[in-house]
Order: structure tokens, then C-alpha cells, then sequence
């Protein structure tokens, strides 16, 4: 093995291990977090409410391309009535909490990796260690957890939101029965694949909240090193979620 | 850069002078510290001693490792040989819990101020209070309303830090780090930026302090004039070790070379203003080739 290929290994090792002495103290400072709920629902805030509009803009816009692509495909078999099947179940199972998970990294996973990374830089998070004041139970915990609670709650919005869309295209315009649209798409989901959409997405907030703090925190305290974290939140979240994504699905299948 | 002599360094003979001669308690201990940043060594065998209730200062050129020498104070980092010892304890044989114990018995002003910017300078001020007690509302507001006086800043509390100059979140953060009255003070570079109105009261402040709740303070500082006006003991550090030491008076009256260079603000002498560097005519001849 050359010296280059080498030092990437290691570092590739170093990185691994940094990252997870970092979640062990993460959730070892998450029990304590949770006796300070106003500080994680001031992140639940900043995560969640403040994802709410590109959320629900890409929900119904997705929804609406489910609903002309599904309603194509359909159509060549003459099964137009299982539209809304066919779109409850892929934004359920698939596309709700990837594409949550996906647009999370980069609206709320960036924040919070630069807001961490300018707390480390301009000295903050030492200033709360020599106050005796533990910053990954001030700082990380709370923005893990709001991370954590706000992504399944996003999911959730943006499943409705693309349901919403595909049943304006599907039955609107392109002429599916209302009452069939819903009662199909009632019928064909059970529990199961809610509770596969509710895990992926717990999944996911865990993994990129994770991601997002982990470089926020860990990050050379310089404008280009905040830069380069904030990449490598988006690059890194993008990654995990798709691999975890066919990890789950093949789990649940 | 020249190593001053052992033997050359500026010593007192009096035990009222010298902090590690006399009996009084010795609150934080530095002994025989050498610590290295990669192959770069910052400190090789420094020696000194703050005394309980006395101002002492911490001088040098930029780049000797006064900061560090705080940080090792505070456990942020740790000596790779010797003993720093706070309250009579070595920091680096410290638990966490241990550690932050310790902590909670300093206040620290950084060079920057470090405020939180997400709080305003009334929560800034509150912060460790509202962290390590279980005070009534009313009393933090007292408490914090005494200390923003104090500092001059009383009226700048709804202020966020990103609405404050240099000079006043340097206020703020010195009232955050008394608000608890720790035992220790530790300053890093407390009067950079600040006009000469508010130097003036930062001194006064740190002086009363001192004289009034006997805290014991330690001022790193480049300002040499300022600090000789409240400093009770000066360590003058230079190539990772203490080349002098002693009053502020006696400071000024010493015959080394490194101690006149550094009080009269001196480019020549044994403390080289220039960072290491080819010969100058040569590297602009080469430049003309």
C-alpha cells in the first residue's frame, strides 16, 4: 500500500473514531439535554419550522410529478384507478423520508454544522468549557434532538403535502375519480408501510443531525474550514441516506 | 532570538516579592512545563507561581505562549511534561467533573470576549449564573444588573453582541467572568481595544477587585505601562521560559537586555522583531535576477 493510500486510511479510521466517541458522549449528554426542553424546542424551531416552506414547496411539487408520472405509466395497462396506491405508497416508503432527509441536509443540516462551526471559531464553545458548562450537553444535544424530533414530523408534512399534489394533477386535470383515488390509496397502505416511512425517517434525522453537529463541532475553526464541513454535512448526509435507505427498504421487504 | 541565561534572569531577594519564596499560598503552580505544538516547542521548563490575592502579570513578545500558558491553566490543554497545579492540585491528573469544579472557582475574559451570539448582553452576563445555581430571577437580575454597572454597560443590555465595538463586548464578557466572584480571575490581553475611558476603569475595576474581594488575578498583557500600574508581580517570558521576574519597579529598574527591550519597546536587542528569514539584500537580489 503506497504512503498516500495509507494516510487516507488512517485518517479514514481517525474520522470514524472521532465520530463515534463524539455520538457515545452525544447521547450520553441527550438525558441531560432533555431537563432543558426550551432549548430543544428552540431547535426543533430553527430545524423544523424554519424547513417548513422548501418542505412543503417539494412535497406538493413532487407529488404533482408522481401524479402525471404514475398517471402515464398507469394508463398504458388501463389501471388509472391505482394512482392513488401507487403514490401513497412511494411517498410513504420512499420518497417522503429521503426527500425530506435529502432537503433537511441542506437547509437545516448546513445551518447547523456553520452555526457550530463559527461557535468553535470565534471561541464560543471553549468559553462554555472554561465556564464549566459542558458544550455538547449545551450545544450538540439540543440541536441533535431537535434535529432528531423535527424530521419525522417534516416527513409527515411532506407526505401529506405530495399527496395533496398528486391527487390536484391526478384528479383535477387529468380525471381520476376522487372517491377512488382515496379509497385506493386508504386501502393499499397498511401499517407496515407507515411504520417503515416512521423509522426511515428517525433514521435519518439521527444519521444527518449527527452528521451536521459532528462536522459543526469538529471543524477547523476558519472560514474555509467551516466551508469545507458545511460540504461535507450535505455530501456525507446525502451518502448515508441513500445507503440506509436500501439498508431499511431491504430490511422491511 | 537569543536564550537569555538562567543566571541572567532579573530575581528579588525578598520574600515579600517573590510569590514561590514565601509561605502565603500558592494558587496556581507552574513547574517545570515544557509543551510543544507538533515539532514547535512553546515551553521548555517554565517555572512560575501566582499568589493568592495578588495581581500577577504575565508579559512577552507575541508568539511566546502566553495564551497557551493560560490554557494550561484552565485544563483546555495539557503539559506534555511537568505539573501545573490550580487550588494545590495537578489539572492534569483532573476528572472531567474534577475539572470543571475547578473551573467554576475561575472566571476567564478572553482576548475576543467569546460572548455568545445568540444571547443578548443581559443572558450573556447570566449565563453561568442561570448554569451553576438555582438563583430567584430577581436575585440573577440583581447580580447582573450590579456587574453590567460595574463594567459601564448597564445601559447596553438589551444589545445583542453583534450590536457591541470591540472594546465593550470585551466589558461584557469581563462582567460574565466576575458575575460568579470567582477565586481566580484570569485575563487574556483585558485592554486591547479599549479607549482610554474605558482602560481607565477596566484598571480601577481590576485593581478594587482585587483589593476589596481578594481575588487572585492574572493578567496576560503586552500593555507594559498599564499593568505596572496594578500588577503586584510581573513574569516576563521569552523562549519558553521566564527570563525575568519580579515587580513592576523592579522590572523597570533591571539591567537585562531582554527586559529593557521589551519595557522600552526596543526592535533591537535579544528579542528579534523579525520572524526568521533569508538575508534581506540577498532574497532582493535574487528578486532583481
Amino acid at each position: 500500500m503506497s504512503n498516500g493510500a495509507r494516510a487516507g486510511v488512517l485518517e479514514l479510521v481517525r474520522k470514524t473514531g472521532e465520530t463515534g466517541v463524539f455520538f457515545v458522549r452525544l447521547l450520553a449528554a441527550c438525558i441531560p439535554a432533555l431537563s432543558r426542553p426550551r432549548l430543544i424546542i428552540a431547535q426543533i424551531y430553527n430545524a423544523g419550522a424554519r424547513s417548513l416552506i422548501i418542505i412543503m414547496l417539494s412535497g406538493l411539487f413532487t407529488g404533482m410529478v408522481l401524479g402525471l408520472q404514475f398517471y402515464d405509466v398507469l394508463n398504458r395497462f388501463g389501471a388509472t384507478e391505482a394512482l392513488g396506491t401507487a403514490v401513497a405508497l412511494a411517498l410513504l416508503k420512499e420518497l417522503g423520508p429521503v426527500l425530506t432527509a435529502l432537503l433537511f441536509a441542506g437547509r437545516a443540516g448546513t445551518a447547523l454544522t456553520s452555526e457550530i462551526g463559527l461557535m468553535r471559531a470565534t471561541d464560543q464553545l471553549t468559553a462554555m468549557d472554561v465556564m464549566a458548562v459542558d458544550p455538547i450537553r449545551h450545544v450538540a444535544a439540543p440541536r441533535f434532538l431537535g434535529g432528531l424530533i423535527a424530521m419525522p414530523l417534516l416527513t409527515a408534512i411532506f407526505t401529506v403535502v405530495g399527496l395533496f399534489g398528486a391527487q390536484l394533477i391526478g384528479v383535477q386535470f387529468l380525471g381520476v375519480d376522487h372517491g377512488i383515488f382515496w379509497s385506493q390509496a386508504q386501502s393499499a397502505v397498511a401499517l407496515k408501510d407507515v411504520t417503515e416511512g416512521v423509522v426511515k425517517s428517525i433514521v435519518f434525522g439521527a444519521v444527518v443531525s449527527l452528521i451536521a453537529v459532528n462536522e459543526g463541532y469538529h471543524s477547523e475553526p476558519t472560514a474555509e474550514g467551516i466551508g469545507r464541513a458545511t460540504t461535507r454535512t450535505v455530501v456525507a448526509s446525502s451518502v448515508m441516506t441513500l445507503l440506509l435507505d436500501y439498508v431499511l427498504t431491504a430490511i422491511f421487504l | 532570538m537569543s536564550r537569555q541565561n538562567e543566571d541572567e534572569r532579573p530575581r528579588v531577594s525578598d520574600s515579600q516579592s517573590n510569590p514561590g519564596a514565601d509561605a502565603a499560598e500558592a494558587v496556581i503552580d507552574v513547574r517545570g512545563v515544557h509543551y510543544a505544538i507538533g515539532d514547535r516547542p512553546i515551553f521548555a521548563g517554565l517555572d512560575l507561581t501566582v499568589k493568592r490575592g495578588l495581581i500577577t502579570a504575565v508579559m512577552g513578545p507575541s508568539g511566546t505562549g502566553k495564551t497557551t500558558l493560560l490554557r494550561l491553566i484552565t485544563g483546555e490543554i495539557y503539559a506534555g511534561s511537568g505539573r501545573v497545579a490550580v487550588f494545590g492540585r495537578d489539572v492534569g491528573t483532573l476528572t472531567s467533573r474534577e475539572l470543571y469544579a475547578t473551573r467554576r472557582r475561575m472566571g476567564v475574559l478572553f482576548q475576543n470576549g467569546a460572548l455568545l451570539t445568540d444571547l443578548d448582553v443581559y443572558e450573556n452576563v447570566a449565563f453561568p449564573v442561570r448554569e451553576h445555581t438555582d438563583l430567584p430571577e430577581s436575585l440573577i437580575r440583581k447580580l447582573v444588573l450590579t456587574k453590567l454597572e460595574a463594567v459601564g454597560l448597564r445601559g447596553a443590555a438589551e444589545l445583542m453582541p453583534a450590536e457591541l465595538s470591540g472594546g465593550m463586548a470585551r466589558r461584557v464578557a469581563l462582567a460574565r467572568a466576575i458575575v460568579t466572584d470567582p477565586e481566580i480571575l484570569i485575563y487574556d490581553e483585558p485592554f486591547v481595544g479599549l479607549d482610554p475611558i474605558s482602560l481607565g476603569v477596566i484598571l480601577r475595576l481590576v485593581k478594587q477587585m482585587n483589593d476589596a474581594l481578594k481575588i487572585t488575578s492574572v493578567v496576560v498583557s503586552h500593555d507594559v505601562h498599564e499593568i505596572a500600574t496594578i500588577a503586584d508581580y510581573s513574569y516576563l517570558l521569552s523562549d519558553g521560559k521566564v527570563v525575568a521576574s519580579g515587580t513592576p519597579a523592579e522590572l523597570a529598574r533591571s539591567d537585562s537586555a531582554t527586559v529593557r527591550q521589551f519595557m522600552t519597546g526596543g526592535a533591537e536587542g535579544p528579542v528579534r522583531f523579525h520572524y526568521p528569514a533569508p538575508d534581506y539584500a540577498e532574497e532582493l537580489m535574487e528578486v532583481a535576477r
